[in-house]
């Protein structure tokens, strides 16, 4: 791996943002508006009066969380897809650059602005809602860490399916949080969700970390048995980080049998 | 001891060989330090060894068992009309195309075997591949400096905005300079890490004459200040001529003719190269006959 061959991958990105300042909205503009809606939506719920436990605490964490894995995700697509549109490739691929350098370069880049992104959320949450994040203690590491690894998976999966089916998938990297969300218990407990689809929860990551949450938040304390689901999550985690950079490779060597690297285009595919 | 850098043809190296500023000493010691292969022998005279080379798509076979060989120092034209698989073999020595058959070797080293490493002797320039129009001429070379691992990239960006007149436009967004400016650009990017192997894929296409000229210029003093080793495609017979060493006539996948640019005319019984090329183009079943 060469240090300078993923920084170059940052940079550019880099470069990006100090070009055009305006594209730094686009990390912030969403997360705000989420932050700011679900915090008002929980103050509502709140004054309905039937709630036995704070909605704040639940929902906002939920959503800092959530948002921050997404990022992770959508940032590693958006960086992809910039290479795409500025039809990079070929000056990319035929550099010493390896696919693992490439996609370090990816993840340091939508950690970078993800992390800013969660820092923000977090600030607008503790001024405008009174709620801290921190309230899980030293929990939000591992929590934190398995949801970082598990988004980067899907940013590299999602990048992989664009590299094989062309920028016109596109589209299919943005619902996929969205379509998670319903399996992760991010907005209501696993519990509520019908037996068979509770099968493809136990199968996405994020779902142990939010319902470990809610127990933590509710009782003070992990429920028991939580520190076997933390290690499913993170065993799950890293058999899809793996089997998503595999993917990813196999789809860029596809793509050199069938020349798609250089003919690589909006246009083209 | 043979010379092998070019100060003439296969003639015995003289003591004036060795001197200072001689070719022969210039290019030892620029390969001494550009040519970062473990192993590679700095007397390599093959920069880039190609044999059997073929590439099919489907029931399509766009390069059809082509070999050829570039010395150092050596300008070698890939001729021939739209579609005879001349960016097809550029691609494939790039290595963002796996070829079906064949062997491609760069300084004695297997493309397959060590591919990543092996390109940072190498770079290219081709008018379908853009630097990304969003970053400005300084920051391309920023990431393309990185990506080849160039050492002193400030000073080595600074003399390649000099050497290739773009510091006016140092700050200035590639998708707003001229096509001259953006073939510099380009160019300033092909030879960021000073390559051993330089392919240029018609690089002087949709510029003026004059700056094709200076262009041209700029590349064949880089060869002879560094003994690389050109691949250079091009439509303009004119340039070909100007430019190459040798020459070699692609048609379907294969290679047809090959030779001296000034001589291969008026042993084919044409008038000049543009001439053969249309024939080559036209009827190069006739023509191999």
């Amino acid at each position: 791996m060469s240090i300078s061959r993923i920084w170059a991958i940052f940079i550019r990105q880099f470069f990006l943002f100090k070009g055009n300042p305006t594209r730094l909205i686009s990390i912030f503009i969403w997360l705000i508006v989420d932050i700011v809606q679900w915090g008002f939506i929980t103050r509502y719920l709140a004054t309905l009066g039937q709630a036995t436990f704070s909605f704040v605490t639940f929902i906002l964490g939920a959503i800092i969380l959530f948002s921050f894995m997404t990022r992770i995700q959508q940032g590693i697509m958006m960086a992809f897809l910039e290479d795409i549109w500025s039809q990079n490739f070929i000056n990319i691929f035929a550099s010493p650059l390896r696919v693992k350098e490439y996609l370090s370069g990816l993840v340091l880049t939508s950690t970078t602005t993800s992390i800013v992104g969660f820092i923000v959320m977090v600030v607008i949450a503790g001024v405008a809602f009174g709620y801290s994040v921190f309230k899980l203690g030293m929990l939000l590491l591992p929590f934190m860490a398995i949801l970082f690894f598990f988004g980067v998976a899907m940013g590299i999966f999602v990048s992989a399916i664009i590299f094989r089916l062309g920028p016109s998938a596109e589209w299919l990297g943005w619902p996929i949080p969205l379509v998670l969300s319903i399996f992760s218990g991010v907005y209501y407990p696993i519990g509520t969700l019908p037996p068979s689809l509770r099968i493809f929860s136990a199968l996405v990551p994020p779902s142990y970390i939010f319902e470990g949450m809610r127990v933590i938040l509710t009782k003070g304390v992990p429920a028991a048995g939580f520190a076997s689901d933390l290690l499913i999550a993170a065993l799950l985690t890293t058999a899809y980080l793996l089997l998503a950079a595999l993917f990813f490779n196999r789809i860029y060597l596809r793509n050199l049998k069938s020349g798609s690297i250089a003919r690589f285009n909006a246009e083209a595919l | 001891m043979r010379c092998l850098w070019g100060c003439s043809e296969d003639h015995i190296v003289e003591p004036h060989c060795l001197s200072a500023g001689h070719p022969y000493t210039a290019n030892i010691l620029h390969l001494t330090a550009a040519c970062r292969i473990i192993g590679a022998s700095m007397t390599d005279r093959e920069i880039l060894k190609i044999e059997n080379l073929t590439k099919k798509f489907g029931p399509l076979t766009a390069v059809d068992h082509i070999s050829f060989s570039v010395g150092s120092g050596e300008i070698i034209g890939l001729l021939g009309p739209n579609g005879a698989g001349k960016t097809t073999t550029i691609n494939m020595v790039l290595g963002i195309l796996e070829p079906t058959e064949g062997i491609i070797e760069i300084l004695g080293h297997n493309v397959r075997q060590s591919g990543p490493e092996l390109r940072k002797n190498m770079n290219f320039a081709a008018v379908y591949a853009h630097v990304p129009a969003n970053l400005t001429v300084r920051q391309n070379l920023w990431v393309f400096g990185y990506l080849y691992e160039t050492k002193n990239l400030r000073k080595r960006i600074a003399f390649l905005l000099e050497e290739f007149d773009l510091q006016d436009f140092a700050d200035t967004k590639a998708g707003l300079l001229s096509s001259g400016e953006l073939s510099r650009l380009n160019l300033a990017k092909a030879v960021i890490n000073e390559p051993c192997l330089l392919l240029l894929d018609e690089p002087t296409a949709s510029l003026d004459p004059s700056i094709a000229q200076i262009v041209r210029e700029k590349i064949k003093n880089y060869v002879k200040r560094t003994g690389a080793g050109i691949v250079w495609t091009s439509h303009n017979m004119n340039e070909i001529e100007a430019v190459c060493d040798r020459v070699l006539f692609l048609s379907h996948g294969r290679v047809l003719l090959s030779g001296n640019p000034a001589a291969l005319p008026s042993e084919h019984g044409k008038k000049d190269l543009e001439e053969l090329f249309i024939a080559v183009a036209r009827e190069p079943l006739v023509l191999k006959g």
